[in-house]
């Protein structure tokens, strides 16, 4: 079976060398891996003529790469990077402006505020805290509700969250940390819990994978990553706390400078288009569409109203302060890598 | 007559002409390959100016890093160098049964990448591993797994250096010894050790640079502990700050070029320390020396072999420690980060490459520079330019290659990205050690060979192709499999240079394990050991059926 499949993948690979008279466009993503595949492959089927190319990283890096290559950039569009990343791109004057066919039925709440919108909104993730149920009965550990009874000394070393530099999801933790707490609580709060912290990851998803694995008992995480590990099997408990989650906005936006601007504006088009939104859905419980989103089994219907009210456009702006003073902080414990 | 002896000799110098053109066509290269990279690096990191640097190298975070990585590099030389020195030992001064299986289980780490032991050691030692009351809870992940990493990485080079070392020695010495009365213990610190210690430094000096300047343990099983070679890393790929990178990058190349400038020296002291009336040495066969040994090797070899196997084990189950069944799933690498199989794919693809690319460059480069009559200066300077990459860490290599292609100005910058590349790149960083075997298989061969089939009016490319390349074949697949090999497990220079359309394995393996797809990185990591162990298998058989039809001269007859 193996043979075949690695033959395919290699056949696949020779087909796409020589299927030169097609558009290739670049498409620098922060999407999970086991995502991408569904998108790209309706997204082929929908649009003959167009194949996309992956460059994914965890959110933090591709903002890095796109800010590195201000002056050459290499990207035609971004897709799925966290709207707080794109609204310091758009401050740069780096995204193209377009407003997509169905932008009128999409909710303005996860849509750039500009007219035409310079990024536009696919879905929203959020925190979730996966428990593994297996280690903590092993340890004695319970299980917490809020973000606060992570600061329980029983819980010192046991618990891993992802760098917010590298992550997009680490980096809505802590601002929502920040709303919730106010700003010198909010530190507070990162100072005491960086006690228990056993490592900070480079992507969002490894420390529900860590706590999955049953490596570390607790992993800050999102919602997508533990309904899935869930589904497959890991005996872990997704835990919404409280207090309210962070969230950020997956979006997609055109790079100004594209060469391939028809093309960049096709995959503008179908990302805000049903057929994708319900792409999304299978994935997340808030899509920028309005009443395509189904419930989930292990996400609670009132998700919507369970984050946090906070202003992307304040994340974004504050984005160079906050991590410089966390990386201050706390930087010597982080995994390596960013 | 007069006319025909002219001819003659314009034409074998028409040949020489040639050659020597082609010399220096491959000095030009190696120039561009090698020293343009360096220099952009230097240039780059200083660019600001002596102050700039200074300011950068003095920010607390780096001071930390560079604390760190000088006692992983320490620590691991000492656990190192002892635990190699006593193997070797075992292998060339006692009567071990299975001294050439012993050898070759000692030197399997060369088929894995770095980050392998660092996943092996997860699964051993980590929260969940199967021995983790070895450990304190958490203790693994830092300098414990950043050393253990490294030690299984190492040990293999480390080895190889003892391992000649100790091969040599003068029987008529330990005999006069023994007949004087000195004890076992006495004649090894007497007449052993003194005897090997250039071998001790320089295996030290190896051990050190190369757990300096490697990345892939400490990024696996590093937890917070901070090292140099991951923090220019994290600079580069992580904040696109190459500034930054670079002057990392400065900081890791002195001790490289350091101890490589320390062990060229001692060697060229080290001559003749063997007299051309030595006696082979007298291997210790009593019980006692023989079981010793034999415990030993068990027991060293025995780890580095439960380290890999860890490994590959772990690419075969389910859920790691909940679902011990056995399953193909982790090589179905779709729906993880990395790139999967188009990744293996192309890093077996630049591995042949390399090789062939390798093979080709190093054997006519080695071969104009030292059987070349009219070699002069540009056989002196390839030579040099040829021991640059052995000084030259492969995290700075690949900076350099970054900075030199690509500018945008640069004609060269078409390559960025490419496979190409990376084939150029794997070439020049491993260029070292292929030239210098080369070198002394071809110094093996009588220096009158060209002369006479010169005066014989044998064409110059004949005789190469006759008669020294035949005769150098063993050396060339010897070379070959060295690329194909470090090819395949690389990472350090290739990182910084791939896109995802070239990306390679060793490098998902770093990717995926970021991702926390542990399961799927040791399907990545075994797939490399694999195709390396393959290879080596291969030139093993290739080899052995080239000494018995183009190598019979060898043997005394």
């Amino acid at each position: 079976m193996f043979a075949t499949r690695s033959l395919l993948a290699m056949t696949l690979a020779l087909c796409s060398v020589s299927a030169l008279a097609d558009v290739t466009l670049t498409v620098y993503t922060a999407l999970e891996a086991d995502q991408l595949k569904a998108y790209q492959q309706k997204f082929e089927q929908d649009t003959p003529g167009v194949k996309l190319r992956w460059v994914r990283d965890s959110t933090g890096i591709i903002t890095a790469k796109l800010l590195a290559e201000k002056a050459n950039p290499q990207a035609d569009v971004v897709m799925g990077v966290a709207a707080s990343s794109l609204l310091v791109l758009e401050k740069e004057g780096m995204l193209l402006p377009y407003a997509p066919k169905n932008l009128a039925k999409l909710n303005k709440a996860y849509v750039d505020s500009t007219q035409p919108p310079a990024w536009v909104g696919m879905d929203v993730w959020g925190s979730a805290i996966c428990f593994n149920t297996v280690e903590a009965a092993k340890l004695g550990l319970k299980k917490p509700e809020s973000w606060k009874d992570l600061l329980k000394p029983e819980y010192k070393g046991k618990i891993v969250m992802p760098n917010p530099a590298s992550s997009g999801t680490g980096y809505f933790d802590v601002t929502a940390w920040l709303t919730l707490f106010g700003d010198k609580g909010g530190w507070d709060y990162m100072d005491k819990l960086h006690q228990n912290i056993a490592q900070y990851t480079h992507s969002g998803s490894k420390p529900c994978k860590q706590a999955a694995a049953g490596e570390f008992p607790i992993g800050i995480a999102f919602e997508y990553r533990a309904a899935k590990l869930k589904d497959s099997g890991a005996p872990i408990d997704v835990v919404f706390p409280k207090e309210g989650l962070g969230w950020d906005v997956e979006a997609t936006a055109i790079m100004k400078g594209s060469k391939n601007l028809d093309a960049a504006k096709k995959l503008a088009d179908w990302s805000a288009s049903p057929a994708a939104n319900e792409l999304y859905e299978k994935n997340f419980a808030i899509v920028a569409m309005p009443g395509v989103a189904k419930p989930n089994a292990h996400i609670p219907a009132d998700y919507e109203q369970r984050l946090v009210k906070q202003d992307l456009r304040w994340s974004a702006a504050n984005r160079d302060r906050i991590l410089a003073e966390w990386s201050k902080r706390y930087d010597a414990k982080s995994e390596p890598k960013p | 007559m007069w006319r025909v002896m002219t001819s003659s000799r314009v034409r074998a110098s028409r040949d020489e002409h040639a050659a020597r053109l082609l010399l220096w066509l491959l000095l030009a290269m190696l120039a561009i390959l090698v020293l343009w990279p360096i220099a952009a690096m230097l240039g780059q990191a200083l660019h600001g100016g002596l102050a700039v640097l200074g300011q950068t190298l003095a920010q607390p975070g780096l001071r930390r890093a560079a604390v760190g990585s000088l006692w992983a590099a320490t620590l691991t030389t000492a656990l190192v160098v002892p635990l190699a020195y006593g193997y070797a030992a075992a292998l060339t001064r006692v009567a071990l049964p299975g001294r050439a299986a012993f050898r070759l289980l000692a030197l399997l780490p060369l088929l894995a990448p770095s980050l392998l032991p660092g996943i092996s050691l997860v699964y051993l030692f980590g929260n969940q591993g199967l021995l983790k009351h070895w450990f304190a809870e958490g203790g693994l992940y830092g300098l414990s797994g950043i050393v253990l990493g490294e030690a299984f990485y190492t040990f293999p080079h480390a080895l190889m250096i003892l391992l000649t070392t100790l091969a040599v020695g003068d029987a008529r010495l330990y005999e006069a010894a023994r007949t004087l009365g000195a004890g076992p213990l006495r004649r090894f610190a007497t007449l052993t050790l003194p005897a090997s210690r250039h071998g001790l430094l320089s295996a030290a000096m190896v051990v050190f640079t190369l757990t300096l300047t490697d990345f892939g343990v400490a990024k696996v099983v590093g937890g917070q502990y901070p090292v140099l070679a991951l923090e220019a890393y994290k600079q580069v790929v992580g904040q696109q700050n190459f500034a930054r990178g670079a002057a990392i990058g400065l900081l890791l190349l002195l001790p490289a070029v350091l101890s490589f400038v320390l062990d060229r020296l001692l060697q060229r002291r080290q001559h003749a320390q063997v007299s051309a009336r030595a006696q082979p040495l007298q291997l210790l066969a009593g019980v006692w020396p023989r079981a010793l040994a034999l415990l030993y090797c068990l027991t060293v070899g025995g780890a580095l072999l439960v380290l890999l196997g860890v490994a590959i084990a772990a690419a075969f189950i389910q859920l790691w420690p909940y679902n011990m069944s056995l399953t193909w799933q982790h090589f179905d690498f779709d729906l993880v980060d990395g790139g999967g199989w188009l990744a293996f794919a192309n890093s077996l693809k630049m591995a042949i490459y390399t090789a062939l690319a390798g093979v080709a460059l190093t054997f006519i480069g080695a071969w104009a520079s030292c059987k070349l009559r009219v070699a002069g200066v540009a056989g002196l300077g390839l030579h040099a330019l040829a021991m640059l990459p052995m000084a030259t860490p492969g995290l700075v290599l690949g900076l350099g290659y970054v900075f030199v292609f690509n500018q945008p100005g640069n004609p060269l910058s078409a390559l960025y990205g490419t496979l190409t590349l990376l084939v150029l790149c794997s070439v020049a960083h491993f260029y070292t050690t292929a030239h210098l075997t080369a070198r002394t298989a071809l110094a093996q061969l009588d220096a009158d060979f060209e002369p006479v089939a010169a005066s014989l009016k044998v064409p110059l490319w004949l005789t190469l192709w006759r008669v020294t390349l035949p005769a150098c074949l063993p050396a060339l697949l010897e070379i070959a499999r060295y690329f194909f090999v470090s090819a395949m497990t690389t990472v350090s220079a290739v990182v910084f240079l791939y896109t995802p359309d070239t990306v390679l394995a060793a490098i998902a393996v770093l990717n995926m394990d970021d991702a926390g797809d542990t399961a799927a990185a040791a399907a990545m990591a075994t797939l490399i050991v694999a195709a390396s162990a393959l290879a080596c298998l291969l030139f093993a058989l290739l080899s052995h059926a080239s000494l018995r039809r183009s190598q019979r001269w060898r043997r005394p007859s």
